[in-house]
């Protein structure tokens, strides 16, 4: 039986009775980051990067039972020795190494391989068998350097400052959007947030994180901040009432979808950022071959083409159905669902 | 190249009109002269031909980027766009454009000439001193499908800004035939050119769909009626001894329809009608599928003309004696126009008849008989508006009949292209034919988002089986599909052929067996096809 299986509840370690990032209810499991469709609710008891433990209780109840570890503690679980290790995709992400009888697993999880100055860089791990996202697996997906794209934010925000239009950009509440505050330049002006963003941050600074200053956006809010200000919001909140307060501002999104002109351009909004908190296709190729694992199992993302591309670079691979979702496709504009 | 480029960057990063239109408006204050008659050209669909298939392009890129053929059929799948999907896959660290827009325009015409290897050299040499911007729009000007997020009515704005001159007049002056690289500037835009005079047309007058219901529109006797008919819209002009026929697309198409040519004598000098190329036979108009057959070729055979004969069916008048009718109401320019139609005794040139209504219960029940004298509805125009440029709102309306409809069930399922590369959204409805369900159509639009999500769900879960990027599901919902037309085919396994169809909404309230039957399908056939070809 191979170490870890694929059921309908989720990854699962029978030689150690743990699920892995599980989709149904289970007594034990390891997540590897806080995002929704990898930590559940429902679980007996969770186990995860410490920093991921007050995401965890913001996100899915602070009744549950939660245990963190840092990064490179081994964990025997039945004979079985669990490691985390980082993967760099938001705050407390984790790959999860897996080892029984000299076997080496890894779970990668959500993973970027870029440093982004805020969240702990990713390590390589070396394996036989890499359980890998490929969210972005396609040779069209490759980043600019995080630096040029924060250089055009920046940029677009001065712009909006001076014209004393607010800027108003829609990204993850966790991860996205705290890279995008620890990286824009706030000497522009104040950082506004959502709630739901704001949430993230106040679970993120308990855990001892430091964050630029950010202040939440309420009714109170003075209309004068608002116009200079870099407001971040989950796409779900712009261009909803929500967001009525903000005008007049311009809209962003900040996704690696946005590397393709027609996701932008359907966006509905006024600019789109490739910024992906998602290996990019260089990433991925040099991630699979860094492991130096001779077996691939991709989860999510562009499964199919992904493992057939390496079946060809001589590394056995197959794609195993998840219900992971990887990086979101952001909402079109409702003018195009009627066309 | 690179103020081009920064001119398609800036205005894609706004999706105000005024931000778009003063973008170009600065453009064409700062480029060179030619690249702002190429610039023209371009937002008015005036391209280069096509210089090389699109398969070498495919394969260049394919190999300049090292990924099997395969890979890059997937990435282009989603990205939906050839320009840009090379664009992105292919390689390059150059930063910057050098060279001017109209230097890579004359490189791509020049393309034609060249042998396979200079043509591959010289692309890929493109390729990799372009940036990406560059690059994609390099790529379009090869391709030839130049629609970058800006109409033509946009471009002629800003035109009007930079130049001073009246919007209409610049949209008349911009129609007909022009070459980029035969004409200057200021040519262009203030004098005429006696040759171009001759054969330009006027911008149409287009009409906004009803969306109201007609008692809206005010008293009946303001407005005049005419069947809307399903051909081509074009306008046929004769002046100084020429012929020439455009149609709606600024295509001069004289040559396409030989029928017309004896009109060029029949029709005073100085005339232009507005009116519809249209499929005639036995007395009546036939299905558009007939007159298709036509659209693409440049040379007609005799089998076309016997087969798909066209007459001119004319519903306006332009210009008389060289004189511009368009101020006049509309009224006043039927009465001389259907003094035209007589005088000239040309059984190739018709006239659309006015469809005489006291009330809008009249024009109603007008409207239901649209099929059966095979119309797509009813025009309607104020009796007493001018013949403007453009669409404008509130004077010409179409009324277009009901569509029909049928139910289907889902069978098969397919990715959509770019942004729904993600998402099952090409799908395939099938109809009973006793216990077996025989596919009829496909159809791609018509769901809102959240119902494309949940038909994507139920296609990842319900797959039965693959067949490459098509998916076969279990058969469980009923849609219901609108079309405009219905033909035989015997290229489908249903004998039939839908024109435009589209999921009109999800029949969740059906079950399975709910769904049509093949001989459903084959009466609407029947009473939709009675007399046609």
């Amino acid at each position: 039986m191979p170490l870890i299986t694929f059921t309908h509840t989720g990854m699962y370690c029978a030689a150690a009775d743990v699920y892995i990032d599980p989709w149904r209810p289970v007594d034990r499991c390891i997540i590897t980051h806080a995002h929704s469709d990898h930590a559940r609710t429902g679980m007996g008891h969770y186990l995860c990067h410490e920093h991921s433990v007050h995401l965890l209780r913001h996100r899915l109840g602070a009744d549950i039972s939660v245990e963190g570890i840092p990064y490179g503690e081994v964990r025997n679980i039945n004979g079985v020795q669990f490691s985390l290790h980082p993967a760099g995709h938001v705050i407390g992400s984790a790959q999860v190494r897996v080892e029984h009888k000299g076997e080496v697993w890894t779970i990668s999880g959500d993973y970027k391989t870029e440093d982004d100055g805020f969240t702990p860089p990713f390590e390589v791990v070396r394996c036989h068998t890499f359980i890998t996202e490929c969210t972005f697996g396609l040779p069209v997906y490759t980043w600019e350097p995080q630096r040029s794209i924060f250089d055009e934010i920046n940029a677009w925000w001065r712009t909006n400052a001076a014209e004393g239009v607010a800027t108003v950009i829609s990204a993850y509440s966790l991860g996205k959007a705290q890279r995008i505050m620890a990286n824009v330049d706030t000497s522009i002006g104040p950082i506004l947030t959502h709630g739901a963003v704001e949430g993230c941050n106040t679970a993120i600074r308990a855990s001892g994180i430091r964050l630029p200053e950010t202040i939440q956006l309420t009714q109170a809010t003075d209309p004068a901040l608002i116009k200079g200000a870099l407001v971040i919001a989950p796409g779900s909140a712009v261009d909803t009432p929500w967001a009525n307060k903000l005008r007049p501002y311009s809209s962003g999104i900040a996704s690696g979808w946005m590397r393709i002109r027609g996701w932008r351009r359907r966006s509905a909004v006024d600019r789109g950022f490739a910024l992906s908190d998602h290996a990019d296709w260089p990433a991925l190729n040099a991630t699979v071959k860094a492991t130096g694992a001779v077996r691939v199992i991709t989860t999510h993302g562009y499964t199919d083409q992904f493992s057939r591309w390496l079946n060809e670079q001589g590394i056995e691979s197959h794609t195993e159905k998840t219900a992971f979702k990887g990086e979101e496709v952001p909402a079109a504009s409702s003018e195009e669902t009627s066309a | 190249m690179q103020r081009f480029a920064q001119l398609i960057e800036r205005m894609d990063a706004t999706n105000s009109t005024n931000d778009k239109v003063q973008a170009l408006t600065d453009y064409f204050a700062e480029a060179p002269e030619n690249d702002k008659l190429w610039t023209i050209a371009l937002l008015s669909h005036r391209r280069p031909r096509r210089s090389l298939r699109t398969t070498d392009l495919k394969n260049w890129a394919a190999e300049e980027a090292h990924v099997p053929f395969w890979l890059f059929d997937e990435s282009y799948h989603i990205v939906g766009d050839l320009s840009e999907a090379i664009a992105l896959i292919v390689p390059s660290d150059a930063d910057n454009n050098s060279g001017t827009l109209t230097e890579h325009i004359e490189l791509v015409i020049a393309l034609k000439g060249m042998s396979e290897t200079e043509r591959r050299a010289s692309v890929v040499e493109k390729w990799k001193h372009l940036d990406q911007t560059g690059r994609f729009i390099f790529n379009k000007l090869i391709t030839g499908g130049f629609r970058i997020g800006v109409s033509q009515k946009l471009m002629v704005r800003a035109l009007s800004k930079h130049t001073g001159v009246a919007e209409d007049q610049l949209a008349h002056q911009l129609m007909g035939n022009w070459d980029p690289q035969g004409i200057a500037f200021a040519e262009l835009i203030h004098a005429d050119s006696d040759g171009a005079a001759r054969s330009r047309p006027y911008p149409f007058c287009l009409a906004y769909a009803l969306d109201v219901p007609p008692m809206d529109l005010g008293d009946p006797q303001e407005w005049m009626a005419e069947h809307k008919w399903d051909g081509i819209r074009g306008q046929l002009i004769v002046r100084e001894g020429e012929l020439y026929v455009w149609s709606r697309g600024e295509e001069l198409v004289t040559d396409k329809y030989p029928e017309y040519h004896a009109l060029r004598t029949a029709l005073p000098n100085g005339t232009v009608l507005d009116g519809e190329i249209l499929p005639w036979g036995d007395g009546h108009p036939l299905s558009f599928n007939v007159l298709q057959t036509r659209i693409g070729r440049t040379t007609v055979s005799q089998r076309a003309l016997k087969e798909a004969p066209v007459v001119f069916v004319a519903y306006d008048l332009l210009e008389l004696d060289g004189k511009d009718l368009r101020e006049l109401a509309i009224s006043e320019r039927r009465a001389l126009l259907e003094t035209v139609v007589e005088q000239a005794q040309q059984p190739v040139l018709r006239i659309s008849p006015v469809v005489v209504f006291a009330t809008w219960n009249d024009l109603v029940a007008e409207r239901i008989r649209s099929r059966e004298v095979r119309s797509e509805g009813i025009m309607l125009k104020r009796r007493d508006s001018n013949y403007r440029v453009g669409r404008k709102r509130g004077d010409w309306w179409k009324w277009k009949v009901d569509a029909l409809t049928i139910d289907g069930v889902l069978l098969y399922a397919q990715r959509g292209h770019g942004r729904r590369a993600d998402l099952f959204t090409d799908l395939t409805f099938a109809v009973w034919k006793g216990d077996e369900l025989v596919p009829f159509t496909k159809a791609y639009s018509g769901l809102t988002d959240v119902e494309m999500k949940k038909v994507d769900a139920y296609v990842k879960q319900h797959t039965i089986e693959k067949f490459g990027p098509v998916r076969s599901v279990t058969p469980m919902h009923v849609f219901e599909i609108a079309f405009e037309g219905i033909n035989k085919s015997p290229r489908h396994k249903s004998g039939v052929a839908l024109r435009f169809p589209r999921i009109h909404r999800w029949r969740t309230d059906k079950t399975l067996r709910d769904a049509n039957t093949l001989e459903d399908l084959q009466n609407l056939l029947h009473a939709h096809t009675q007399g046609a070809r």
